[in-house]
């Protein structure tokens, strides 16, 4: 555990993405199988004990420790596994030092234990660690490392350490589980590349690059609605099939009524969405969306409440044809053959925009105030299917945002390395009655600066304290900017915003002139 | 006659009043009992100061001659009227700390003002005073603080030095106390290179050594060529880390000293490197084995993270009290 106890550590402290990738390149490189394969497994989020939850972590901390003091540490550190293994008591006569737990041993020992066990065996771990390992432990046992290394990151390092492709280590990934000796055995040179033809194995998106100043002739480009939900990618390869997100995360768990409806062999790329009532079985916002996202499983409810479907933009193999070579136009064509054998409570294609000129589409992006749309993609007509984002081929052109003045209302500390710093604000706007309506919560958007100065506004201007959560004196006024606002039954105001973010702080403009409910009502899609 | 009858607990400071007098007032007053040199202790602009002579120097440094000045060797008593008796007594803080011990109707009162219990090259080690009444301290009043072994945290400090020959190790280190202890333990290490500093920290080194706290080869950072500076250890208040001044270092590798590094988070958001829980502060360990080395009949705690100390007392059935002490900021450490 030493060594990946310190890998942690390192990285946690470690800003630059090449010094991260260096760390986990050389741990790769030094360390012996299993232990890097677990390691590489955790990095990626691919570890899944399932005896030890935050539960079994925190009955730990029950048994062991006063509840009001570990309430008030956990309050101050913000993060219970460190918080348990900075308190934890080491056993008299101290650890001992020679005595170290490979991470393989602590993996099959919590792989083979119950939940109601796993408390007293973590206990007799975190007896045998020093702090830094107590807390690369609980980190490992309890999945969501969160050092700042996503599992793009941590397979970029295990290409540089192995002086491997990327994208080559993306596309076997999936056919490969921890902890992954054929992926090392390929890197060292010892076997040949594993194949991963036969299982539903994931391939790296194309993406596309902001507009910005660029301006595209609309006889080479297409225009097609870019829809506020998630990018998925779905692969069917005899009878199984897989839907991965944008990162190369497999989601099919949270998504078993996409899964189960596509039965076709192919890979195609589109945008999960979710139906909703309101709009007569159109696209719901993205707030609908969220009810499914992040579920490990999914209830009969959710399925029915809140029904997903894919718009699906692209193919890149049909049938068993790899057709990513081939133009877009003519992928276009196949995808629009290959969608109608599909269930069509669980497909669509995304509709192409008939735009004549670049001005027109403007209008016509400007015009769209429907919930589900994010704004428009231009893809050249002669691109290719790409993995990556390639100059030139795809830009995707967001709607503006929307802006209020708001007036912040409550505060509370951020999580994670701002747990000092009150970073979360609530913000509301006036009524006819001249009361101030929560709108909002918002904690990004404002720099460092900014925030050290809002920081020293909320503790200089508390009126009140609701535990964590502290009210203050309503002169602050914050210019919001959202992608959209929605009519919400669970907020006071009605009014819930989609991707809401402090886009200035008005020092300048008195609180009384902050937007009122009314003018936000308007802007409802 | 019981404590809460002639001591006085205000934001301000803590008043002594049958001698009419303040420890540690934040606020000018005429009469001032000052603990240590840190600026939240001691303040200018008084009428007259009773602090150890090291605490005088320090004050006279930072605020030029004005006040007038009582020195208090430690263990040494006087008279400061009304019936009050005070002396002074090591508090292993920084150099020239104290507790403050008063004796007034048969009670006995020990402002500990800061303190640390682990041994520290610059200063003399706290000495346990019993007493009827323990104002204590609780920057790190919280089971999550326990200062590892010193030594280690410098091992640290050196084998990044070791490791990174074409880089700098830049400490983030307050420039009184935290410093000159940081210097004292990397010679107790065996570390006799030059150590280089930041232009903040000269005048106070140089007062510690005066005051016979040898600190061994010291340059300033300003008088070298910046590819002079790979593999050297330099110092800077902790202000300065993230600051432009840093850019004239060769590539550094940010490393801070202070407690508050046990805590990841907050080490990060001082955006540094190498984290060293190097700390001037008792740590929860410390803080409770005093209380239980003391044995006061009752405890008061002035500032830092009271809530969780005063309820430590509690569940051993001593009576103890949070004082709501103001301007006492405790990131000094």
């Amino acid at each position: 555990m030493r060594a990946f106890a310190e890998l942690i550590d390192r990285l946690i402290y470690t800003r630059s993405r090449n010094s991260k990738l260096a760390l986990i390149a050389d741990y790769l490189r030094q360390t012996p199988d299993p232990d890097r394969g677990w390691a590489l497994a955790a990095l990626t989020g691919e570890l899944d004990l399932k005896t030890v939850k935050s539960s079994q972590i925190k009955a730990m901390a029950d048994e062991r420790f006063d509840p009001l003091l570990f309430r008030m540490s956990r309050d101050y550190v913000g993060d219970t596994a460190e918080t348990v293994a900075l308190m934890w008591q080491e056993p008299v006569g101290g650890v001992p030092a020679e005595d170290d737990l490979s991470v393989s041993t602590v993996i099959d020992l919590l792989a083979d234990t119950s939940r109601a066990k796993a408390p007293q065996l973590l206990a007799g771990l975190m007896d045998r660690l020093d702090a830094n390992g107590r807390y690369a432990l609980l980190k490992l046992a309890s999945g969501g490392m969160r050092v700042g290394v996503s599992a793009r990151l941590a397979k970029t390092a295990v290409a540089q350490a192995f002086e491997l492709n990327v994208d080559d280590v993306e596309e076997v990934w999936h056919a490969l589980s921890p902890p992954y000796a054929e992926l090392f055995a390929w890197g060292e040179g010892k076997t040949a590349r594993p194949d991963p033809e036969g299982t539903p194995y994931f391939r790296p998106f194309m993406l596309a690059h902001p507009l910005e100043e660029t301006r595209v002739d609309l006889a080479d480009y297409a225009a097609e609605w870019k829809w506020d939900g998630i990018r998925v990618q779905i692969v069917g390869t005899h009878g199984s099939v897989r839907l991965y997100s944008r990162g190369g995360d497999d989601i099919t768990a949270s998504f078993p009524d996409i899964a189960e409806a596509f039965a076709a062999d192919g890979v195609v790329d589109g945008e999960l969405l979710v139906r909703g009532d309101v709009q007569g079985g159109e696209a719901a916002s993205f707030n609908a969306l969220q009810q499914r996202l992040g579920r490990k499983t999914v209830t009969a409810k959710m399925r029915k409440d809140f029904p997903a479907f894919v718009r699906l933009y692209d193919i890149l193999i049909e049938g068993d044809q790899d057709v990513r070579a081939l133009p877009w136009t003519e992928r276009r064509a196949r995808l629009e053959a290959f969608v109608p054998a599909l269930d069509q409570g669980r497909f669509d294609i995304s509709q192409l925009i008939p735009a004549e000129s670049y001005d027109q589409l403007a209008t016509i992006r400007e015009g769209a105030r429907d919930a589900a749309i994010e704004g428009v993609m231009l893809k050249r007509k002669d691109s290719p299917y790409i993995a990556g984002r390639k100059t030139g081929l795809w830009y995707k052109w967001k709607r503006d945002p929307l802006n209020a003045d708001c007036v912040m209302m409550y505060a509370q500390r951020g999580s994670g390395k701002r747990s000092s710093v009150y970073s979360d604000y609530t913000f509301g706007c006036w009524t006819e009655d001249d009361e101030l309506l929560p709108v909002g919560k918002a904690y990004s958007g404002f720099t460092d600066e900014e925030l050290k100065m809002l920081d020293r506004f909320v503790r200089q201007n508390t009126v009140n304290r609701f535990g964590p959560v502290r009210e203050v004196e309503k002169t602050m006024v914050l210019e919001v900017a959202f992608d959209s606002i929605h009519d919400s039954k669970r907020h006071k105001s009605g009014l819930a915003m989609r991707f809401p973010r402090i886009s200035r702080i008005r020092t300048d403009k008195p609180a009384d002139e902050a937007d009122r409910i009314a003018t936000l009502k308007r802007m409802v899609t | 006659m019981p404590a809460e009858n002639w001591i006085e607990p205000h934001p301000t400071g803590i008043y002594v009043k049958p001698c009419d007098a303040w420890i540690d007032p934040s606020t000018p007053r005429p009469r001032a009992l000052v603990t240590h040199g840190h600026a939240d202790h001691a303040r200018g602009g008084h009428g007259a100061v009773w602090a150890t002579p090291e605490t005088l120097s320090i004050m006279g440094l930072r605020y030029g001659v004005g006040a007038e000045g009582n020195a208090m060797p430690y263990g040494e008593e006087v008279d400061l009227g009304g019936g009050v008796i005070a002396s002074y007594h090591p508090a292993g803080h920084v150099l020239g700390s104290a507790q403050i011990l008063l004796q007034h109707d048969g009670e006995r009162v020990v402002v500990t003002g800061d303190y640390k219990r682990r041994a520290d090259p610059t200063c003399p080690p706290f000495e346990v005073v019993p007493c009827d009444v323990l104002i204590t301290e609780a920057t790190f009043g919280l089971p999550v603080f326990k200062h590892p072994d010193t030594a280690e945290e410098v091992a640290k400090l050196l084998e990044a030095r070791a490791a990174n020959p074409d880089r700098c190790i830049l400490v983030g280190a307050y420039a009184l106390g935290k410093a000159q202890r940081v210097i004292g333990e990397l010679r107790d290490a065996g570390y006799h290179e030059t150590i280089y500093l930041h232009g903040a920290l000269e005048k106070m080194c140089r007062l510690y050594e005066e005051l016979g706290v040898d600190l061994g080869p010291l340059a300033l950072v300003a008088d070298q060529e910046k590819a002079d500076l790979k593999g050297c250890i330099v110092l800077a208040p902790p202000g300065a880390l993230n600051d432009r001044w840093s850019r004239r270092l060769p590539d550094p590798v940010t490393a801070m000293a202070s407690g508050w590094m046990r805590v990841r988070q907050r080490a990060r958001q001082r955006n540094v490197e190498l984290p060293l829980v190097i700390s001037d502060h008792a740590d929860w360990d410390e803080l409770t084995q005093t209380i239980e080395d003391v044995a006061p009949r009752e405890i008061w705690v002035t500032h830092g993270r009271e809530d969780a100390l005063v309820h430590w007392c509690s569940m051993r059935q001593m009576k103890a009290r949070a004082l709501a002490m103001v301007g006492r900021e405790d990131e000094d450490d």
